[in-house]
């Protein structure tokens, strides 16, 4: 037994693991811790570093001498103070948008449509996320075009669509994020307990109590999770808004136009959302929300 | 005679195409102790949501205290339910799971928190109430559910299978508990339960649920003594059914009888009737079984057909009543127990 063990490389392992169970972390968390701390804590390290140097006036070289104008730049400039409040304007209308439209949809998914149904409806829901990002951008720049579907079906009432701009850019944002914020909340509705609607009515509640005192309370955790992507996926966005968004300019627009003459510049401006981010998850950490993720 | 609690009248509901509930009539008393005893899909926990307005008969008529109650929401009946897996609002605390129902119906904070305690007393929960129902053992989330469901003095508490998932020791103690609760706050109780030494501990009256109909209702001890029909006899209870030729022989004439182990006296094969009022039969014992406070003996009677019988070890010890498989004993009983049952 002991030379056929010894041949099969796979049982020598396992015997060898057996023998140190602290080996087994070792093995399975190298490669990804590998792959987080030198290229994703590394990069975000040197953009961090990188906001501390400057550039050449001349000749648009980065100049590794130590200083904190980018970021005395960014708090007294009042361009880049509009442009981070403005961000974050976005990132919140788009989060409070999806939840609005998301928690009807994710209510019909997982309490009121049949059973059988439910899987296709999920996956329905999916779906968009499977279409380049690229092409919804660009469908919704013919939906909202002068004369485009949005004016057209608004014409009848006497309106018209929003045309590109601010507006555009969080509708935009909102249809693309929306199934990652119904995603949570179907799962939360779907694995609310019945017999908790059920116990609320028995004790006299009407189904506007139940909702306002249980349902509500137990899914706003996961709608918080939800937030998470609809929030930071909106902040770091970009591109939506230069499609839709007319002239409109977001802290990603900034970064871009800045990375080719003033390096520097850009990654004190690309730590703006890091600690946006930062400060959010911390505030939804208070919800309980990150331990649903 | 006290009022009447609950009355159904002609109570049906299906679900799909089986019913659930066929035709029900039943009343319960003001402030009694009432079990609806049946197996696992008899239909007696719809029977519960039907009283608790969870569901809505398809036909028939609910009245709560001589109020018809049949078309209205849960919220409307002046009934509160223990559920089975108690349904406690995880987000709240004790406290707030045992006010809500107060909370709901707008009773001062005050008033509320103090009567809130006051529930949490009567079961035994002082000084739990900040707590979350996550970090309490099952036995106290099965009293806070109690204390939330009584706290708003309902006319009506039902309870589902309130015991099922505690171990036996445990549910033993919360059986005597809750029929103490019962007596001291004088609200009527109607229990739903699969176990049968539960309902027959508990209750003052028993109604046995078969298919998703009343098999029989009456007192524990008319359950247990005098079985309306074979299933209730073999439900309740271990029972011995006797019937055909084997009936006819012993019992004198043809029919179908139970008749109760406990009731049943093992003999030696010599021994004879003491007294005329006194039936017996002899036969070979096939399996001695020991329980440990009592012997169980399964015996093949000569004529054909087989008995159970149950004896208290009084003087035995497990050795000896091993020593008696295979051997010829003579089996006797009152002839007021063997019970006939409608065919």
């Amino acid at each position: 037994m002991r030379t056929e063990a010894g041949r099969d490389p796979g049982r020598r392992l396992a015997a060898i693991l057996r023998r140190r169970p602290r080996l087994r972390p070792v093995l399975l968390l190298t490669a990804p811790l590998l792959w987080l701390t030198v290229l994703y804590l590394g990069s975000l390290a040197v953009l961090f570093v990188s906001a501390f140097w400057t550039t050449d006036s001349f000749t648009s070289q980065v100049v590794k001498v130590w200083t904190t104008d980018n970021f005395h730049a960014l708090l007294t400039t009042p361009v880049y103070r509009q442009v981070v409040l403005r961000s974050v304007a976005v990132a919140l209308a788009v989060t409070v948008l999806c939840v609005l439209l998301a928690f009807p949809v994710a209510f019909y998914t997982a309490r009121v449509a049949p059973p059988r149904r439910r899987p296709l409806l999920v996956a329905a829901i999916l779906t968009p996320l499977w279409a380049s990002y690229l092409v919804k951008v660009y469908a919704w720049r013919l939906i909202l075009s002068e004369g485009g579907l949005a004016d057209w079906m608004l014409a009848p009432f006497g309106l018209r669509g929003p045309g590109y701009g601010l507006p555009a850019t969080v509708l935009t944002l909102t249809y693309l994020w929306l199934p990652y914020m119904i995603l949570p909340l179907h799962t939360a509705l779907e694995q609310l307990p019945a017999g908790l609607l059920d116990a609320s009515a028995d004790l006299g509640a009407r189904p506007a109590r139940t909702f306002r005192s249980v349902v509500l309370p137990l899914v706003l955790p996961s709608a918080a999770a939800g937030s998470v992507f609809t929030f930071s996926l909106s902040l770091g966005d970009y591109i939506t808004v230069q499609i839709v968004g007319g002239k409109t300019q977001l802290i990603g627009n900034l970064v871009y136009s800045h990375i080719d003459l003033d390096l520097p510049m850009a990654a004190a401006l690309g730590t703006v959302p890091v600690a946006v981010i930062v400060l959010y998850l911390l505030a939804i950490r208070r919800t309980g929300a990150l331990d649903n993720l | 005679m006290e009022g009447i609690a609950i009355r159904l009248q002609g109570l049906w509901k299906s679900f799909g195409q089986t019913p659930a509930v066929g035709g029900v009539d039943l009343e319960i008393r003001d402030g009694e102790f009432f079990s609806l005893l049946g197996p696992s899909g008899s239909g007696k926990t719809t029977l519960l949501r039907l009283i608790a307005g969870f569901e809505t008969p398809d036909q028939g008529r609910i009245e709560l205290a001589g109020q018809e109650v049949t078309g209205l929401a849960p919220y409307e009946r002046d009934v509160h339910t223990v559920f089975q897996d108690y349904a406690l609002f995880p987000h709240m605390t004790v406290e707030q799971n045992v006010a809500y129902g107060l909370r709901v119906r707008k009773v001062p904070k005050a008033e509320r928190l103090a009567r809130a305690r006051q529930a949490l007393a009567e079961v035994r929960l002082e000084g739990y109430g900040r707590r979350r129902p996550d970090r309490l053992s099952g036995g106290q989330r099965q009293r806070v559910a109690l204390a939330r469901a009584l706290v708003g003095r309902p006319r009506v508490l039902l309870l589902d299978e309130p015991l099922g998932a505690l171990d036996l020791k445990l549910r033993q103690q919360m059986q005597v508990e809750l029929k103490a609760l019962q007596r001291e706050v004088g609200i009527t109780f109607v229990l739903v339960t699969h176990d049968q030494e539960e309902a027959l501990t508990m209750s003052d009256r028993i109604a046995v649920v078969d298919r998703g109909r009343i098999a029989q209702t009456g007192t524990p001890a008319e359950i247990y003594e005098r079985p309306a029909t074979a299933f209730v006899a073999s439900f309740v209870g271990v029972s011995n059914l006797l019937d055909g030729e084997t009936a006819h022989r012993i019992a004198g004439s043809p029919g179908t009888y139970s008749i109760r182990p406990e009731k049943i006296r093992v003999l030696t094969e010599s021994a004879g009737p003491e007294e005329p009022e006194h039936a017996t039969a002899t036969g070979t014992v096939a399996e001695v079984v020991y329980l440990g406070d009592a012997t169980r003996f399964v015996v093949d009677l000569d004529g054909g057909g087989r008995l159970t019988a149950l004896q208290q070890n009084l003087e035995t010890s497990s050795a000896e009543v091993a020593a008696y498989r295979g051997t010829r004993v003579r089996l006797r009983w009152h002839r007021r127990h063997a019970v006939r049952l409608p065919s």
